[in-house]
């Protein structure tokens, strides 16, 4: 190798290492994708600018090929790796930039609808119809107007029972009135079946009373039982049982003795106050004790007016307020709340 | 019945506190109500009497008196009741007394005069309401008692709230014998023996309803004495029971009934005429009672009557001319048994409730009425003095109630209480209760005596067994039997479904009323539904039954918007009633109400009132959930907008209404905007059809959109209604997705987008076959509604 071509070779070497700096600044400098796509097409493509060099490689000797073709692949090695970094970092820098700006106050509210809910009384019939199905109670429904024979005569309540004073009866006519109880249901369910029976009645009922503690209108859960061997502490059983489920807790349940035409023996439940756990308050009137429910043995009279042979059949009947239950799970202080639909009390609930 | 606890001690003291005493009763059935003290909490008061009275020198109204109070000197004690007299008796705090209310007697001038006490009213001590003056005392009150211990107030009033089967304890005399049961504790009974005529005075009775008064007895007193006052322990029995002292006659009878629980009348002598008849009413004779009112006697009505006219409606309430007053000297006293039937409902007919008709028709002992006629002579005799004659009785003896004799089985107290009492326990219970027993093999004979009228068949002496018992110490236990089978329907949807699918789209569940105003309703009814009217509502607002839900939803909407709610979503499940009292139909229809803005206020979103769409949305929800032929078509009714109303029918069959409310009706129901109203009958979209597969394709399906140019006046529904038509296998779904009029839409026409979805289920779609669909559905809506396809 002479003088000559040794110069020529390290200006040769020279123009490379320039143009491989001019591209390492190029790949610095692009900002986006598309521009360093372009730097590397301007150096790396198929014209570009180091490719051509090792296109020129033919006008130098022999000699100096190895050195130069060398020089050149490393070149492009490199600026090919410069490129693919640089890519990797404006990929990245892209997402970043992309998911920087998507960046949402996660905060805020959710752009749907609210939900509503459920009325309270609604929402106890719920729990008090599921305790029953489970234990294998059917849900029987019947007429709001009732007709007297339903609503008293057949219940073992005749013409001039006082009984029927004492319910405060909504009347169209002598015979047509608003049921005062779930009780028809009963007779009505009975009328068309015969034991075994197990069902409950939920709906609205009506007395003509409105004051602080009484609605015109409100609901119960009428119950019935019926079967060769249903005996009154069976009736117990399935209240105390009842009673303990809706509330969740382990309550004293107490039976007294009281009087409804259509049971007998008949009975008034009383829990130990959900309010003060039975240390006497306000709600239980200082006494401890919540009266909960009315039930008993159905009367024979009323199997005799839906021939039912009372000597083979017996059973046991019960009647709960649902407002009440709501009250007392829910610390309502107010019956007259139930039917005011105050969008206040009803979410609540929901 | 309410009773003083000492009167019932006097009967039966068992050996047990009020508390203890209380719950004995309220857990055998007499549910005590009320246990309230006889008079205030004060102590220090003495029974003390005026000495002299003379006017205060600075005060009209003031007056200083000087008292003895049984102390060496008289108290000097300033007082402004205006009945304060010399001699007069009267309670009195002294210096260092306390009165209710912790209110401390201390020395204090009055107008410049000293004052060493305080003269007491009744009011003031806590023995009444009200009161005009001092306490009157009797005559004979020991001055310088302690006034608490005079009148025995250290008592407690019990309430009872009985069921309508125990009248046999409305008397001390039966709570005192259900005591003595429930403690084991031997009963007094007052002396009730006869006391003997001295004089032969009777006066005549006849008794033609024998069957309505099985039993009356009649006596005549003469001679009594006007001016005799009832005595203290008499009026403070009757006053803790919540009667008034009326006058010694009245109240003697009044204390037999509360004694005894025997309603008792006494008529004055010298008014009556001929003799005492007791029949039946006849029309248009007419009473005046006691209280003043003149009634028109129904002819089903028992009178007491003399030959004149009816002097009393039997064992309710006595008549104005014909009672006792503050001049009577000659008395004809009543006691009788009226049958329980011949009384029930009657006082009620005339708006009448007496403590008398309370208990006749409830029922009374038959056998009662003899031993109350002794009491009130001996007690009348006692107070007012006067002659007796003798009793006069009339029995029909075929009309009086005949003691039970029920058969009572060993087997049969098992199966309904569920425990197997011992016989011994069985027949000692019961014979504590009073009833005879002859045992018989696994049963006993047993025979009710007269007072417990209520016991009649075996079952009432079950009852009788587990309350003695205690209803408490029987066991619980589950019930054994059949195991029951039960059907789960597949294409019954539950309620809960729907009604949570509208809360889970927004809507809060009401609960109304099932009356509701007459007005109103007709506002918001289907024209042609007159509703059910109540005999006797509760007010003018609540007086018919419901046709629609609307009513309610309405008002429960007006509530809300009224107190700042501007945006509400309601909903509720009922029965409406309608048709005729003959033929009534009351089935359940679920309803809602849709008013304000779309989505709650939020910062995303524009705000936007709702429309009709979305009440519909909310609909179709509804409705998709059971499914069926479903369609709304453009119908007319009286409460909504004429141009957004429609009609829904199911399979052909008309099942409600969807709406904006008619804007002419926002005033009269006070709301503000567009309220939309929907209303379904809950039967149909409670059915639903069990689903039936189909097997999916494996082959692509292919989208074509049609837009179709049809006049202004063609529903979109009249267009699914055709292409439903369309008889294809391959079209399998088509969609509106557009409606568009305006720019590049002629006028009076529309453009509706449709998209077809095609499919074949064994194969690939040809493009021939699925342009001869396209052209298929293009005629036939050209022909239908002559539509033409939009480029």
């Amino acid at each position: 190798m002479n003088g000559g071509n040794m110069a020529e070779l390290a200006s040769q070497l020279q123009a490379l290492e320039d143009i491989t700096a001019a591209a390492r600044q190029a790949v610095a400098e692009a900002k986006d994708n598309r521009a360093l796509d372009d730097v590397r097409v301007e150096y790396l493509g198929k014209k570009g600018k180091i490719t051509a060099y090792l296109k020129e490689l033919g006008n130098v000797g022999v000699e100096e090929r190895p050195v130069i073709g060398k020089s050149v692949n490393l070149a492009k090695q490199e600026v090919t790796s410069l490129v693919e970094q640089r890519g990797k970092a404006l990929t990245q820098a892209a997402m970043d930039a992309a998911l920087k700006a998507e960046t949402v106050d996660v905060t805020l509210p959710g752009r749907n609808s609210e939900v509503g809910g459920l009325h309270p009384v609604t929402r106890t019939l719920q729990r008090i119809e599921r305790y029953f199905r489970n234990i294998g109670f059917d849900v029987a429904e019947g007429p709001e107007i009732e007709d007297s024979h339903h609503n008293f005569t057949a219940l073992n309540i005749p013409e001039t029972h006082p009984a029927r004073a004492m319910h405060d009866t909504f009347y169209f006519d002598a015979d047509k009135l608003l049921r005062t109880h779930t009780s028809p249901v009963q007779i009505r369910v009975m009328e068309e079946q015969q034991p075994p029976l197990r069902l409950i009645a939920p709906g609205r009922v009506y007395r003509c009373d409105s004051d602080l503690t009484h609605t015109p209108m409100f609901h119960q859960v009428e119950g019935l039982m019926v079967d060769e061997n249903i005996s009154f502490t069976d009736l117990k059983g399935v209240l105390s049982d009842f009673l303990q489920a809706f509330f969740e807790k382990p309550l004293k349940v107490r039976f007294r003795p009281s009087y409804f035409p259509f049971t007998e023996p008949s009975a008034e439940a009383d829990i130990e106050c959900v309010i003060c756990g039975g240390e006497g308050c306000r709600v239980c009137s200082h006494t401890g004790w919540i009266e909960i429910l009315g039930c008993g043995m159905v009367h024979p009279n009323v199997f005799e007016h839906v021939n039912i042979d009372s000597e083979k059949y017996l059973g046991f009947a019960f009647g709960l307020g649902v407002e009440r239950m709501a009250m007392l799970r829910y610390g309502v202080n107010d019956l007259r709340l139930f039917f005011d639909n105050d969008l206040r009390f009803l979410k609540q609930f929901s | 019945m309410k009773f003083s606890e000492k009167w019932l001690r006097e009967w039966v003291n068992p050996n047990l506190d009020t508390e203890a005493l209380v719950e004995k009763l309220t857990n055998a059935g007499l549910e005590v109500d009320a246990v309230e003290p006889v008079a205030g909490e004060f102590s220090g008061v003495k029974v003390g009497q005026v000495k002299t009275v003379v006017p205060h020198p600075d005060a009209d109204k003031l007056r200083l008196t000087t008292v003895d109070v049984g102390e060496a000197e008289l108290l000097s004690i300033v007082c402004g009741a205006s009945n304060v007299r010399e001699g007069l008796k009267i309670p009195v705090a002294v210096i260092g007394s306390v009165l209710p209310g912790n209110f401390k007697i201390k020395q204090a001038k009055l107008r410049g005069v000293p004052s060493f006490g305080m003269l007491c009213s009744a009011k003031e001590l806590g023995l009444a309401e009200s009161a005009d003056g001092l306490m009157e005392l009797a005559e004979e009150a020991p001055v310088g008692a302690d006034f608490r211990d005079y009148l025995n107030l250290d008592d407690v009033s019990i309430d009872i709230d009985l069921t309508p089967n125990r009248s046999d304890c409305l008397g001390v005399a039966g709570v005192a014998r259900e005591v003595g049961v429930l403690t084991s504790t031997d009963v007094t009974a007052v002396d009730c023996s006869e006391v003997k005529a001295t004089s032969d005075k009777t006066f005549a009775v006849t008794v033609s309803a024998s069957a309505a008064c099985p039993r009356y007895l009649g006596r005549v007193i003469e001679g009594i004495n006007p001016e005799a006052e009832t005595p203290v322990w008499m009026q403070e029995k009757l006053r803790r029971s919540g009667l008034r002292s009326l006058g010694p006659v009245v109240d003697v009878t009044n204390y037999v009934m509360l004694e005894w629980g025997q309603p008792m009348h006494a008529f004055d002598l010298d008014t009556l005429n001929g003799g005492i008849q007791v029949r039946m009413g006849k029309a248009g004779e007419k009473l005046t009672l006691l209280d003043g009112q003149e009634i028109d006697i129904n002819p089903e009505t028992l009178l007491i009557c003399d030959e004149n006219a009816p002097l009393a409606l039997a064992g309710i309430m006595g008549g104005e001319g014909s009672g006792v007053t503050d001049s009577t000297k000659n008395l004809f006293l009543e006691a009788a048994f009226f049958s329980p039937d011949a009384i029930a409902g009657k006082a009620r007919s005339y708006g009448l409730h007496t403590d008398s008709s309370h208990r006749f028709e409830r029922g009374v002992d038959p056998e009662l009425a003899q031993q109350a006629m002794q009491r009130a002579t001996a007690l009348l005799l006692e107070i007012v003095g006067g002659q007796a004659g003798p009793v006069t009785e009339i029995v029909s003896a075929d009309d009086l109630p005949q003691p039970a004799i029920i058969t009572l089985r060993e087997e049969r107290i098992k199966r309904v209480l569920g425990l197997a009492l011992e016989a011994e326990e069985v027949s000692e219970q019961l014979t504590r209760l009073g009833l005879d027993l002859k045992r018989e093999n696994a049963s006993w004979q047993v025979t009710v005596p007269s007072f417990r009228f209520d016991l009649s068949i075996e079952v009432d002496l079950i009852e009788e067994l587990g309350r003695l018992y205690g209803y408490d110490k029987l066991p619980q236990t589950r019930p054994q039997g059949t195991v029951l089978t039960s059907n789960i329907t597949e294409t019954e949807t539950q309620l809960e479904r729907l009604q949570n699918l509208l809360v889970d789209r927004g809507f809060y569940e009401a609960v109304t009323y099932s009356f509701v105003e007459p007005k109103l309703h007709a506002l918001l009814a289907e024209t042609e539904l007159a509703p059910i009217k109540l005999a006797n509502p509760i007010s003018a607002d609540l007086s018919v039954m419901r046709t629609s839900l609307w009513p309610g939803l309405m008002q429960a909407l007006v509530y809300n918007a009224n107190r700042q709610h501007d945006r509400v979503r309601l909903f509720e499940v009922g029965r409406v009633f309608k048709g005729t009292l003959d033929n009534i139909e009351q089935h359940r229809q679920i309803g809602g109400v849709v008013y304000g803005s779309r989505q709650p206020e939020q910062w995303s979103e524009k705000e936007r009132t709702v429309d009709f769409f979305d009440a519909k949305a909310d609909v179709e929800a509804l409705l998709a959930v059971a499914g069926g032929d479903i369609r709304f078509e453009a119908e007319a009714h009286a409460a909504l907008h004429p141009g957004q109303s429609a009609r829904i029918y199911k399979d052909g069959k008309a099942i409600g209404w969807l709406g904006a409310l008619h804007p002419k009706l926002n005033k009269p129901v006070d709301i503000e905007g567009r309220v939309y109203l929907f209303e379904i009958s809950l039967s149909a979209v409670l059915q639903s059809e069990i689903p039936a597969f189909t097997p999916l394709s494996k082959f692509p399906a292919i989208r074509r959109d049609l837009a179709l140019l049809v006049d202004d006046s063609i529903k979109a529904g009249q267009i699914e209604d055709c292409l439903s038509k369309v008889d294809s296998d391959i079209l399998k779904a088509f969609q509106l997705f557009d409606v568009y009029s305006g720019d590049g839409v002629e006028v009076g026409k529309k453009s509706l987008a449709v998209a077809f979805q095609l499919q074949h289920g064994e194969r690939t779609l040809t493009d021939e076959e699925v342009d001869a669909l396209i052209k298929t559905v293009t005629e036939t809506l050209e022909q239908s509604v002559g539509a033409t396809i939009r480029s």
